[in-house]
């Protein structure tokens, strides 16, 4: 039986190079990074919604009462729901696990990697 | 309507091959390419903040004008719009390749079969595992992609081609058309117009990816044997596979390395590359081009899709704009490659100036009303206006 791909973890790896800052303090960047994820969830939750709604208006088949009253009614259902939390924080917090791999494995900047491409 | 709005995502052209996207998925990659959009759309104010007050200041302190590319850096780097615009964009490529790969690994296996099942038994990819992918590209991740174009992490892997096709909507925000072949659209319709005659028996095509530019040709010159190389196997599987489902049957996919092809000598009548050469090497882009004069029949045409050159006239503010994705979203030869001569470059090779041609293409794009783009303002590189430089070999 193939391994599965621990494909949560391997989609938020950093790439080659050392990653470049903007900021003079690399903690103002790092909040930036997990906002601007957050910001892009919301956007992808409010699309979502709007097509929730949309259909609902259309078929008029399920209350607001009946949504607001759900629980996960297997354990199918269950396992669902967490591994998308458990997705959703990966990439929320993508940055924290790219610097852990840049201290685990210290690179090159780009910059000198230009300069050692320029010699290949 | 609101202006400038990008295509929705799922205009993107459906074939056997693209990853399976769920809701979420697609509005990633709206939200994505729209936040794209967004900052290209604000650039202007990296150039507001260095006329208005980088390089005032820079001037005060200092009794005379900004002079080199590096005093510029050094100076802007300091600017806090600068330093929220490039943190910013930093951040939407990064969570382009998280968004791309998420969905994609997801399913990397049955990709992975997919391909498996439209390639078995064709005489039209032919890998060699003994290719070695050039150092130039082991060096570095191109466009920040985790694992660049040729990282398998599974056998038979397709990965890293089904992240680049489905993503690169987001990165070039829907501007490049369904099939992302605005730039070989766009260099066959040239061709077309310009060389009526021309008619190409053997094409072969360097740095192919995932073929998406080669296809046009393809199609334009039903009756040539087309052939695409690259060294990134994941790329040529997904590439002959998304060829296959999309009826192609006059393009063979092989793996080898441009810089040492196994063709004979003069078997080409056309050679052309698509933003391949910024992402080779200093030394490797002459070897290349030494291959590309050696392939060519006497009277064939080589053509490059290439960012523009550095030219004198060109402000120091835009060359290091210019740098700006070259290193901060990794394509670092890029940086260096803007101040080859390519004249000098194909002279190197044996072409005479007097037959050296460089013109202007703009994307082809079809999920646009009349296929052409809306005016666009400058984004350095990632607008879909290319240069392109060639020669007849004669």
């Amino acid at each position: 039986m193939e391994e599965e791909l621990d494909y949560i973890k391997l989609a938020s790896n950093k790439s080659k190079g050392k990653r470049p800052y903007f900021h003079d303090d690399h903690a103002v960047e790092r909040v930036l990074n997990i906002t601007m994820a957050i910001a892009g969830e919301l956007a992808v939750m409010r699309e979502r919604m709007d097509s929730i709604e949309r259909l609902l208006e259309k078929k008029g088949t399920v209350s607001r009462e009946e949504i607001e009253n759900f629980v996960p009614e297997t354990p199918e259902q269950e396992e669902q729901r967490q591994s998308w939390h458990s997705e959703y924080i990966s990439r929320v917090l993508r940055i924290v696990q790219q610097e852990q791999e840049e201290m685990e494995n210290p690179d090159k900047s780009i910059e000198e990697i230009a300069n050692d491409i320029n010699e290949m | 309507m609101a202006k400038n709005l990008t295509p929705v995502w799922n205009k993107v052209a459906k074939h056997a091959m693209l990853p399976e996207t769920t809701h979420d998925e697609r509005a990633r990659y709206n939200f994505l390419s729209n936040l794209n959009k967004h900052l290209a759309h604000v650039s202007h104010g990296t150039k507001t903040a260095y006329e208005t007050r980088v390089a005032p200041k820079f001037k005060k302190e200092h009794g005379r004008d900004i002079q080199s590319r590096a005093e510029l850096k050094a100076a802007i780097e300091q600017d806090p719009h600068y330093q929220i615009w490039s943190s910013l964009r930093r951040s939407t490529m990064e969570m382009r390749q998280q968004a791309g790969r998420s969905l994609t690994l997801r399913q990397a296996k049955a990709l992975r079969d997919k391909a498996a099942a439209l390639n078995e038994g064709k005489s039209t990819l032919v890998l060699n595992p003994e290719v070695k992918v050039p150092e130039y590209l082991l060096a570095v991740d191109n466009h920040i992609m985790p694992g660049s174009y040729h990282t398998e992490l599974l056998e038979g892997d397709v990965a890293p081609a089904a992240n680049y096709d489905s993503g690169i909507f987001v990165t070039t925000a829907g501007l490049i058309g369904r099939y992302n072949d605005g730039g070989g659209k766009a260099i066959t319709t040239w061709v077309r117009q310009n060389y009526p005659d021309f008619k190409p028996k053997r094409i072969l095509d360097i740095g192919c990816g995932l073929g998406h530019n080669v296809l046009p040709i393809a199609k334009a010159y039903p009756d040539a044997e087309i052939i695409a190389i690259d060294t990134g196997a994941p790329m040529l599987r997904y590439g002959h596979a998304r060829a296959m489902d999309l009826g192609y049957k006059n393009v063979t996919f092989m793996q080898m390395d441009a810089a040492k092809t196994i063709f004979e000598d003069e078997s080409f009548d056309w050679i052309q590359s698509t933003m391949f050469l910024h992402e080779t090497g200093g030394k490797s882009i002459y070897k290349i081009m030494d291959e590309v004069y050696r392939l060519l029949k006497p009277g064939g045409l080589t053509l490059h899709i290439e960012q523009p050159q550095y030219t004198d006239d060109m402000s120091e503010y835009e060359k290091f704009m210019r740098d700006w994705d070259a290193l901060n979203n990794s394509e670092p030869y890029w940086s260096k490659m803007h101040d080859i001569d390519p004249v000098e470059l194909m002279e190197a090779s044996g072409f005479k100036k007097e037959n050296f041609m460089q013109i202007g293409a703009k994307a082809e794009n079809d999920l646009v009303e009349d296929g052409v783009n809306a005016e666009e303002p400058e984004d350095f590189g990632r607008s879909p206006i290319w240069n392109v430089f060639g020669a007849f070999k004669k």
